[in-house]
């Protein structure tokens, strides 16, 4: 297939996977907010720390005064002028998908037209919380349709393939960027706050990959920051987690080298963090550092993002 | 003039809506319309407009700012054609597309028709669509116009003249075929009762045709593109969609690039040959080292593969010249050098403003006729002396007297008329046709049928989709 089209196909699910991950912040950072501040419900950080998971502060500095729910919510959901903003990542997905419209299914493309033109309805007045509650439900069904259209309607050639692994390299740059943001909150360190204070940041963090029943089906323990961080970081169970992530990167990675006869650099390097993550473990992590782990994360997978488009998206 | 013309439907004159006098092909539609009530044509048309919303059939105007895409309004009532008609039609269309093609070969190779004083030389070589670059090789099977719409226009009941030869890259393709399939979803009742010729084959025959006019050097299974400007063209919806429709792939240039004269696209496997490339980008961006070299949109050396015959291209380059209004006007005479016989379509009479006498004929009667810029097309730049008011058309004679040699006049023809649903109910809308006609190495090919373009302001005679023109179905009757 041609090369840009693989590279809009790659673009096209990244955007719609990062929309799906800013509702999700944004949904957090409501719920935690709304708390009496003895409960960890503390205004103005909250949103600072959504605003540094999923945007850039500095470009949101040059564009408002303070950092409040308002604004923020503003900047992550409908700035044009931030190319990550909900918004953006909508009319961007479309505008690939308009491009290529020959390599999508016709259940693709509607979906992702179809929200486009929907998102007009949202944009350009005032919500109410509650309509922004109803706008970030919207977004997470946009993103769940749009998934599940690829899965049900694609050919399983390298155009799937593609775009799975845009989704799963995209997912990965998410869950990793909240651990990079969260990480001092479980650290053994910030237990001494104090127990419910922290019981609901640990809980907003779960439910920021959707993860919140997961956990307890999972460790059916209570909540402990250790078992958060390795439900996000190492647990193959679990959709968001990196080790997930990187599974589905070497699967998807793989059957395009089967289909082309060649394996390259994005082979090599998803491979070897899919093994790294394979062996890793929690406690050790912990031990030589989590913000270090997440950090030296972050590096390899936009390394692997710079290889694969190396290899098949120039 | 307009209340005289020509009713597909009713015949004779608009004012005459007797129902005895409705013509034939339009009987059972007639009783459907009669019996329809407005609510439910409302119902369908905005049924109609989602589903086209839906897919995604949009087109951009140029310079409108509000928004950069629109429908192009849907009629849902289809215009109706007989066997007898089309198969005249196709006659003619066929004959006509022989002519382009010879002609183009001669202009750029023997120089025949110059030599016999068929047409004025300086119309040829002063012409801006007229390219240097094409004398110094042949196309694969000389032909030269492998995609043309013809504009036809109707006066009455035998009356079709050609309005237009679109021999560049012309479109509507797509809206031909979706208009169909939107119909066969909203109105299937219709279908059983009338026998449509089927117009879903075309993109098959687009691409046997694009694959019989394969050069040589090809391999037996030539690997055929669509070559696009981008999504910011405004006929991009189009081009997905025929690419789609054709199982190519739909390249913009930064896809292709060329090396020892062959031309590769870049794809995820490394680079691939490519053979034809059905190019919606006009020549003058094809490539930047041979034509306008600030064009991003085109692939430096395609020209050179070109003229060793690596690639086929397709329409070929300089076709434009038959798009020229003032070289139309010679039709008649090319198609009868060319092809040894009388034209079976007919030319609008045609006054060139660059012949004195025609000249002051047409200053002095610019309130009834229309005058187009030679190498004007959508509809701009012309002036429809009827409806124009004092002041346009003393602007517009200034401009004449500027350059005469840049216009052509024609007398305001009476469009026909096709019943259409408008605010006020079902009313006759002027209309007119173009049928795309495919030349291959092996046959010419023409789907029944084309694009039917309509005027959708009462009394209006300009079509374009970017003056506020729709389209409709358009049924040829296999009866």
């Amino acid at each position: 297939m041609l090369s840009r089209t693989a590279d809009n196909l790659y673009w096209l699910s990244r955007y719609a996977e990062r929309a799906d991950f800013l509702a999700r912040i944004l949904d957090a950072a409501h719920r935690l907010a709304a708390l009496p501040s003895s409960y960890g419900g503390r205004e103005s950080n909250e949103w600072a720390s959504a605003l540094s998971s999923a945007g850039d502060p500095e470009l949101f500095r040059t564009l408002y005064d303070t950092v409040n729910e308002h604004t923020v919510c503003n900047f992550l959901a409908f700035s044009a002028q931030n190319p990550s903003s909900i918004r953006s990542c909508i009319a961007t997905a479309r505008e690939n998908a308009r491009s290529i419209r020959t390599a999508l299914t016709t259940e693709m493309w509607d979906t992702i037209n179809g929200a486009w033109l929907e998102l007009r309805s949202y944009e350009g007045r005032d919500l109410s919380r509650e309509e922004f509650t109803q706008f970030l439900d919207w977004v997470k069904r946009v993103s769940l349709t749009f998934d599940g259209s690829a899965y049900r309607t694609m050919l399983r050639n390298d155009a799937y393939w593609f775009t799975r692994a845009g989704t799963a390299i995209e997912r990965a740059d998410n869950t990793a960027r909240i651990l990079d943001v969260k990480y001092q909150i479980l650290l053994p360190a910030s237990e001494r706050v104090g127990g419910s204070l922290d019981y609901f940041q640990w809980t907003t963090i779960l439910r920021e990959v959707s993860a919140f029943n997961a956990y307890h089906w999972v460790y059916r323990e209570s909540i402990k920051p250790l078992l958060v961080a390795d439900l996000l970081i190492l647990n193959p169970e679990m959709p968001r987690s990196l080790a997930s992530c990187y599974r589905m990167l070497v699967e998807h990675l793989d059957l395009i080298a089967d289909a082309y006869g060649r394996r390259g650099e994005s082979q090599r390097l998803a491979s070897k963090m899919r093994a790294k993550l394979g062996s890793a473990d929690i406690e050790r992590i912990f031990a030589s550092g989590l913000h270090e782990f997440i950090q030296g994360f972050i590096a390899e997978n936009n390394a692997l993002g710079a290889a694969i488009s190396e290899q098949y998206l120039v | 003039m307009a209340h005289t013309a020509f009713d597909e439907m009713n015949g004779g004159g608009i004012g005459q809506a007797d129902p005895a006098a409705v013509r034939q092909a339009y009987d059972i539609l007639k009783a459907w319309l009669d019996k329809t009530s407005p609510e439910h044509f409302n119902t369908r048309r905005s049924q109609a407009e989602m589903l086209f919303r839906r897919i995604g059939i949009t087109f951009a105007v140029y310079g409108a700012n509000e928004s950069t895409e629109r429908l192009i309004p849907f009629d849902i009532i289809p215009r109706v054609l007989t066997k007898p008609e089309w198969d005249f039609l196709e006659r003619g269309l066929k004959q006509r597309v022989t002519a382009l093609n010879a002609f183009i070969n001669d202009i750029y190779g023997a120089e025949e028709c110059i030599k016999a004083g068929i047409i004025p030389p300086d119309l040829v070589y002063r012409n801006p669509h007229y390219r240097m670059e094409m004398r110094a090789f042949d196309v694969p099977h000389d032909l030269y116009v492998h995609i043309a719409g013809i504009d036809i226009v109707r006066t009455g009941e035998n009356d079709f003249f050609v309005l237009e030869d679109n021999a560049r890259t012309p479109s509507g393709v797509s809206y031909m075929l979706e208009n169909r399939e939107v119909m066969m979803r909203l109105f299937p009742e219709l279908f059983s009762r009338h026998r449509v010729a089927p117009v879903e084959n075309y993109p098959d025959a687009l691409l046997a045709t694009l694959r019989s006019l394969a050069p040589q050097s090809a391999t037996r299974d030539p690997t055929v593109v669509l070559l696009t400007p981008g999504r910011y063209n405004s006929a991009f919806y189009e081009h997905s969609f025929l690419a789609d429709k054709l199982g190519v792939e739909l390249v913009e240039a930064g896809d292709l690039f060329t090396k020892d004269d062959v031309v590769y696209m870049r794809t995820t496997e490394g680079p691939r040959r490519v053979d034809v490339i059905y190019r919606r980008l006009d020549d003058d961006f094809l490539d930047p080292l041979v034509f306008r070299p600030d064009s991003v949109l085109g692939v430096p050396g395609l020209m050179n593969a070109y003229e060793r015959g690596n690639v086929t291209l397709s329409n070929a380059v300089g076709t434009g010249i038959s798009d020229d209004k003032a070289v139309y006007s010679y039709m008649p005479e090319i198609v009868k050098f060319f092809t040894g016989e009388e034209p079976i379509l007919h030319n609008v009479p045609t006054y060139r403003c660059r012949e004195r006498e025609a000249f002051s004929y047409v200053m002095d009667n610019l309130k009834d006729l229309v005058v187009k810029e030679v190498n004007g097309s959508g509809g701009y730049g012309m002036l429809v002396g009827p409806h124009a008011t004092r002041r346009e058309i003393d602007e517009f004679a200034k401009k004449l007297r500027h350059a005469p040699d840049n216009f052509i006049a024609q007398p305001t023809l009476s469009l026909s008329t096709c019943p259409t649903f408008v605010a006020s109910g079902v009313a006759p809308r002027h209309v007119d046709l173009r049928p795309f006609v495919l030349a291959g190495a092996d046959e010419i090919r023409i789907v029944p049928g084309g694009l039917t373009r309509v005027a959708l302001k009462e009394g209006s005679l300009v079509v374009n989709s970017s003056q506020g023109g729709g389209t409709k179905d358009t049924w040829v009757l296999d009866a």
